[in-house]
């Protein structure tokens, strides 16, 4: 409280010193009989020398903020369009920046070289079509240019794939991303949002996820038929709020349970397979070295945004939309950090689409590997823990209503 | 307002007007508060965003605390956040969010668009086309009567239990629409959708009334050629918000129902806190595309009032014809055509099909031409000219260095491919800060300093003009260059803390906190430095010297009215005009000015 007091007193004190300063100075210009409105010749000339200064202030602190920082942060492209994108980004700076240097050159020198001299009147010189003309056409050839290299650059890099390369999904969530590998046939499986549940983050679409999901509503710890009977139950006594919700939480589980019966009376289970193998991956996104990934990208909540920094490669995540991205990294994390000179350094993926309160923790370190350690790293994700070892062996009975309400009582229900 | 009408075309013995009001004394009220003359809703406007904008200013100084320091407590923080959200001077992560928020929304909507449009066309309008008012005073009245409850509105909403919206100012759905997702999006969010709606209704019965003013109440010999390029550029933004506005509304209601009547315009299957959602089939792209339909076209309705203003002040202060009026008045209705067409541009990395990527690429650097041209033009008219550099020429002159620095970097941004790297980074912020923030402020500022002794009748101190512009643009360039640099270190914007970075790179974690602290620093500068606008522009208000007829020696019909201000502006009959408003230093002239009013001599050329 102390802090503030002082604050609130230097301010008033300030105010005052400010007024008193006024003062003589009113007192003074009255004597020397200056109105505001004329600008005396001294400080006509020094504001002008002024804008030279100033002038000079942001040249050196553009270069030497070029010289410190400039590129470091940025680092050198890790992925194949990257050089690309780093070749064509750096000709529009070099154009930018003499653009900048010289037009503001040019306002800084004219505001100081024509201030008022005495006797020396302004030149009338209302328009000229011929400079006029000049400079609509030479920022529009130049315009052309930075056009047709940057449509031909966005062109590559939102061409599809080729069919070499892997399919990964990238799923996030407040406050995190998981990765999904297409496994050994190279296609990802099917998903619907509703076949959620713990074991199923990621909401695949299995004729055994659509049983657990079914059962789950209906019978897990918050599911259908525990409603019900808390709504029938004479002897609980609930606020008329609690109630109101409770049934309108009901209402929208009778929905979802007509869609699951519906997906279910259509889900072929030859489908099945392409979801079995599929390996997912939390924490760390592992990349093969020089191998092309076309990535696809799903939100369960809001927009997120899959930012690689260092790939040059960025796409929003849309709830109810599956957006893509293509890119091959081509530095291994081993030969980065050589040349960053940095052991710690790592690749990453970052979130960069506003989410609520965690968005900035929201990331996920990225490891490209060459291509042996990478295919060891695959083989040891197969065994047990994997999708597959959970799903695909029809051993879990259909009776998740004796399902422990454990201390994590959200683990088996899918609606909380 | 027939009357109005009528001597809009000078036939009337103006005292006519008085008498169809009985002549009667205005009293406090209907003189200052529920007042419907332009020139003191005007005023009314300005007091209003000054206000807005020292509010948005101080959110922004406590968010760049947090950033430069973050994690320690900071008694400045704790002062304005209390320990609800600063517990022990650190601010929490949601308060963060909800700040950057409002800080967004303030300037661009309630300083910016309220205050810079709403003050200067209302002042100017009339006054430099040689009108009596606006075509409806009345109208004119609600605009500012719902400006001012909306931003009651939204400064009230900071203060809701749940916190104000945390969206950020663009209020994207999903996050927006679910507070299961963040507490901002609760009570505060509605507040914010019932605030802009309002605003909306603000701005479009303003825009409406500065197009009919401009279109019909022209005094005679004003032709659309002869207008001051101010108006022509309050014209075109009217006309801007006027088409775009309703836009925004529309994307709000959408939200509203998404919100409060379960309807899946912008939700599509959502699972939030743990609650699946049954919405199915809407697209959170839509809320973007109509958002952006209107937010393209803002960044003009911004950006043009503030451009109009720096015209008039250059040409005056320079001694010179404005350089290719007609080229300038071209580049503004190119610039408002365009700006229709370019929203995309924003939203080149939301999944949005490639192709239209492509095409708003297009569209989006053919703006570049028109704002080169203006550019040029301003440059033009300052070589060879006599420049008086008065506060108001100053702050003019920055604004044309923050166009056009701000400006070449919209070019990286405006090349879809390049954006990938750079879309919501800081590169983006310090692109629109510069461009659109500081131009519009410098030009609101330039603005305010030419035309004070119209609106109050006294002058502004030079002095303290000439510190505030220096520390301001010294100021704002120093918080807003650096930000190029951290947004190409790859920086995302709105996170609340770097040191994320700590786990996987530490040397751009180091550059981002040596940047971060370099920009608070400034910022706190130019903070402080507004103290000296404040203290000059309320000082002078009761004790500047008085404002002579035509302090300026300018040529535009405003400085024809009498210095204490009356209902219907000028005395005796409306004047007449004979020429363009920038014959300065015209050959053959014995003065360096010639007002509009000065019939043409024999065998004078009219430029």
């Amino acid at each position: 409280m102390g802090t503030k007091l002082i604050i609130i007193v230097a301010l008033v004190l300030g105010g005052i010193a400010i007024a008193q300063l006024m003062r003589l100075y009113e007192l003074s210009s009255k004597m020397s009989k200056s109105d505001e409105s004329e600008v005396g010749t001294r400080d006509n000339n020094l504001n002008g020398r002024l804008m030279l200064g100033f002038m000079a202030f942001l040249f050196l602190g553009f270069i030497w903020l070029m010289m410190e920082f400039g590129w470091t942060g940025r680092g050198e492209a890790a992925s194949v369009h990257g050089k690309a994108y780093d070749w064509l980004l750096d000709l529009n700076f070099w154009i930018i920046i003499i653009v900048f240097f010289l037009t503001n050159a040019l306002l800084f020198v004219f505001a100081f070289k024509y201030t008022k001299k005495p006797g020396v009147k302004a030149f009338y010189f209302p328009h000229n079509n011929k400079l006029e003309m000049i400079w609509t056409i030479v920022p529009a050839v130049v315009l052309a240019v930075i056009i047709i290299l940057g449509l031909r650059t966005w062109n590559d890099i939102t061409a599809d794939s080729g069919k070499d390369a892997i399919n990964v999904e990238l799923f996030s969530k407040q406050f995190d991303w998981t990765a999904r590998y297409a496994g050994d046939d190279n296609i990802l499986g099917k998903f619907d949002y509703k076949l959620t549940t713990d074991a199923n983050e990621l909401a695949l679409m299995t004729t055994a996820t659509i049983d657990t999901a079914i059962a789950s509503m209906e019978s897990g710890v918050n599911g259908i038929k525990t409603i019900e009977s808390k709504l029938n139950d004479p002897s609980l006594i609930m606020v008329p709020e609690e109630r109101a919700k409770m049934v309108e939480d009901l209402s929208r589980k009778q929905r979802l349970i007509r869609l699951l019966y519906q997906m279910r009376e259509k889900h072929n289970s030859k489908i099945d397979a392409s979801a079995y193998d599929d390996v997912i991956q939390k924490d760390t996104l592992y990349l093969c070295e020089n191998q092309p990934y076309e990535f696809t990208f799903r939100a369960k909540d809001v927009i997120h945004s899959a930012y690689f920094p260092h790939f040059r490669a960025q796409m929003n995540t849309v709830p109810g939309v599956v957006t893509r991205f293509k890119f091959t990294p081509d530095i291994s994390t081993k030969s980065m950090r050589e040349k960053k000179n940095d052991p710690a350094f790592n690749y990453v993926l970052m979130c960069n689409k506003i989410c609520g309160g965690a968005h900035y923790k929201m990331k996920m370190i990225v490891v490209v590997l060459p291509k042996g350690e990478y295919d060891s790293w695959m083989n040891s994700k197969k065994g047990p823990g994997s999708f597959k070892s959970i799903f695909q062996p029809v051993v879990e009975a259909p009776a998740p209503a004796v399902e422990p309400a454990t201390a994590d009582s959200t683990a088996v229900a899918p609606v909380v | 307002m027939a009357a109005v009408a009528h001597e809009a075309h000078g036939h009337h013995d103006s005292h006519g007007h008085h008498d169809d009001h009985g002549h009667h004394e205005e009293g406090f009220v209907s003189k200052y508060i529920f007042s419907q003359d332009h020139k003191m809703i005007g005023k009314q406007f300005l007091m209003t965003a000054i206000f807005m904008g020292i509010v948005a200013m101080i959110l922004s100084i406590l968010f760049r605390i947090q950033l430069a320091w973050p994690g320690e407590g900071s008694d400045f923080v704790s002062f304005f956040l209390g320990e609800e959200w600063a517990p022990g001077g650190v601010m929490k992560e949601d308060m963060y969010l909800g700040l950057v928020t409002i800080h967004g929304t303030i300037m661009v909507f309630f300083l910016l668009t309220g205050g810079l449009s709403g003050t200067f066309s209302n002042m100017l309008i009339p006054l430099q086309l040689g009108a009596r008012d606006m075509a409806s005073g009345f109208l004119n009245m609600l605009s500012y009567w719902f400006f001012l409850i909306s931003s009651l509105i939204m400064l009230f909403s900071m203060f809701v239990e749940s916190g104000p919206a945390m969206a950020g100012w663009t209020i994207y759905p999903p996050l927006s629409a679910l507070p299961q997702a963040v507490s901002g999006s609760g009570t505060g969010m509605t507040l914010w959708l019932v605030s802009m709606t309002i605003f909306i209704a603000s701005s479009l019965i303003g825009s409406l009334n500065y197009i009919v003013t401009v279109l019909n109440l022209r005094t005679k010999g004003m032709k659309m050629t002869r207008m001051p390029l101010t108006i022509w550029a309050f014209f075109v933004t009217a006309v801007l918000g006027v088409l775009s506005f309703p836009v925004l509304l529309s994307a709000a209601l959408l939200l509203m129902m998404d919100r409060l009547a379960g309807t899946s315009f912008y939700l599509s299957d959502i699972i939030v806190g743990g609650e699946m959602l049954t919405n199915h089939g809407g697209s959170p792209l839509l809320y973007q595309h109509l958002f952006w339909f209107l937010g393209h076209p803002e960044v003009y309705i911004v950006l043009l009032p503030a451009l109009g203003l720096s015209s008039e002040i250059i040409s005056t202060n320079a001694r010179k014809p404005i350089f290719g009026y007609r080229a300038m008045i071209g580049s503004i209705l190119a610039i408002g055509f365009l700006s229709f067409i370019v929203w995309g541009h924003h939203m080149f990395v939301t999944g949005m099909n490639p192709f239209l990527g492509s095409v708003f690429v297009f569209t989006t650097l053919l703006i570049a031409i028109p704002s080169a041209v203006k550019v040029f033009n301003y440059l033009t008219t300052l070589w060879k000219g006599s420049l008086h550099l008065t506060p108001a020429m100053m702050f003019a002159i920055g604004l044309v260095s923050t166009f056009i620095t701000g400006g070449v970097t919209g070019i990286i941004l405006a090349d879809s491919a390049l954006d990938i790297a750079v879309h919501d980074t800081y590169f983006v912020v310090a692109h629109f800060h510069i461009v659109m923030g500081m131009s519009a402020v410098l030009g609101m500022f330039a603005g305010v300093y030419h035309w004070f002794p119209k609106m109050f009748g006294r002058m502004m101190n030079l002095r303290l003009g000439y510190a505030h512009f220096w520390v301001t643009l010294v100021g704002a360039y120093g918080v807003f260059f650096p930000m190029h640099f951290v947004g190409l270190a790859g920086a995302p914007r709105r996170y609340y803390d770097y040191s994320a970075y700590n786990e996987f790179d530490t040397s751009s974690l180091d550059m981002i906190m040596d940047l971060n602290i370099i920009i608070t620093f400034f910022a706190i500068i130019a903070a402080i430095g507004q103290l000296l606008f404040l203290f000059n522009f309320f000082y002078s208000i009761f004790r500047g010297p008085k404002a002579p007829q035509n302090p300026w020696k300018s040529n535009t019909l405003e400085w024809t009215t009498p210095v204490e201000h009356i209902h219907g502006n000028w005395p005796g009959e409306l004047p007449t005009v004979y020429r363009w408003p920038y014959d300065y230093s015209k050959p053959g002239s014995e003065v360096d000015f010639i007002p509009q009013t000065v019939p043409l001599a024999d065998g004078e050329e009219e430029h």
